[in-house]
């Protein structure tokens, strides 16, 4: 049942009429309001935090790491990029792809990668800090797959899944 | 007839979508009820035990040595598994038996944790697969309520301390 109350409605209504009616109409409007905040609250939030958290959301991405496929323009305009939470739901990547990874904290010249690990590598080699710093990460750490840039318009684009060709594979588990 | 059908229809996908993003957020960010399995954590948890784990500590850092966690396997991502915080970053443990004669260390890394079940003969954990990263970490477990003869708080580690801090 809709009425638009204005405060001097609510005035009015509480100072003549609650000594007659025992507080009901002022009641009614304050119960009303807490009715639709708390149904807003526990509807609107969940379900926001629950899409950000397991299907997909957007950030912007810092530093030269992984120049030139994103930031080539360097502190000027940083890439605003879509992480696909979705896309990742059962730890599937692929060779090539981009991934963000939850944060954390080889001597070797050839390192086997564990079952279950993988080995993710900026772009930009001597610039960035990665697998070679901290070794294989585990895919329970794994948090999204960074799909498309959305900033600025002009690199909008689906970020292509590709191996560097000077970063070669000495065996894979398949072969 | 059909509008009525498809009304309940939509109404009852929005419930379950509701409620579904309610259960997330509760149990990523508050906390939830676990049952657990396998004799890893015996005598302290049992198998089939049905415990409460608190999902708020791991955002705020607060995981202390001697917490019982649960946390995603490191080799299988999709599973999980339930050990007591033996040592945390910068932490010496010991891996060789205290009995032994000659004692061997390691140093836990930067970002990780070196978990152990209670049931020491019978556990697959850090003594195994080496220290295990922060961010697996999903939530520790700290009150059991079933089996009723052992409803409460969970006890200390039976194993004493096995690491010596630096």
């Amino acid at each position: 049942m809709a009425r638009d109350f204005c405060w001097r409605d609510f005035y009015f209504s509480s100072s003549l009429f609650s000594e007659l009616t025992g507080m009901a109409q002022s009641q009614g409007w304050v119960k009303r309001y807490l009715k639709a905040f708390c149904k807003g609250f526990f509807v609107a939030v969940p379900v926001a935090v629950t899409f950000l958290d397991r299907v997909a959301c957007v950030a912007r991405v810092e530093g030269a790491s992984m120049q030139p496929s994103l930031n080539p323009g360097g502190s000027q305009s940083s890439d605003v990029v879509l992480l696909n939470h979705w896309k990742v739901r059962n730890f599937e990547v692929q060779r090539g792809d981009i991934v963000s990874l939850v944060t954390m904290g080889h001597k070797n010249r050839y390192v086997k990668v564990p079952r279950g690990h993988i080995w993710v590598e900026g772009d930009h080699h001597g610039h960035s800090f990665d697998s070679n710093s901290f070794g294989p990460v585990s895919l329970g750490l794994l948090h999204a797959h960074a799909t498309h840039i959305l900033w600025p318009p002009e690199r909008w684009q689906k970020l292509e899944s590709v191996l560097p060709p000077e970063r070669i594979l000495v065996k894979s588990e398949e072969e | 007839m059909l509008r009525g059908v498809l009304g309940k229809t939509f109404r009852l996908v929005g419930y379950t979508i509701q409620y579904g993003c309610i259960a997330h957020c509760a149990f990523e960010y508050v906390g939830g009820v676990v049952m657990c399995s396998g004799p890893s954590m015996e005598p302290t948890i049992q198998n089939s035990d049905i415990v409460f784990a608190e999902n708020v500590s791991r955002h705020f850092y607060g995981i202390q040595r001697g917490d019982i966690v649960i946390a995603k396997s490191p080799s299988d991502p999709k599973s999980n598994i339930c050990k007591r915080v033996i040592g945390l970053e910068g932490d010496k443990i010991l891996t060789t038996s205290p009995s032994d004669f000659f004692k061997s260390h390691i140093y836990v890394p930067t970002g990780h944790v070196w978990l152990e079940g209670d049931n020491l003969q019978n556990s697959t954990d850090s003594r195994y697969y080496g220290p295990i990263p922060y961010g697996l970490i999903r939530g520790r477990i700290f009150f059991k309520i079933w089996p009723l003869s052992d409803f409460g708080f969970l006890r200390d580690s039976p194993n004493g301390h096995r690491f010596s801090d630096n």
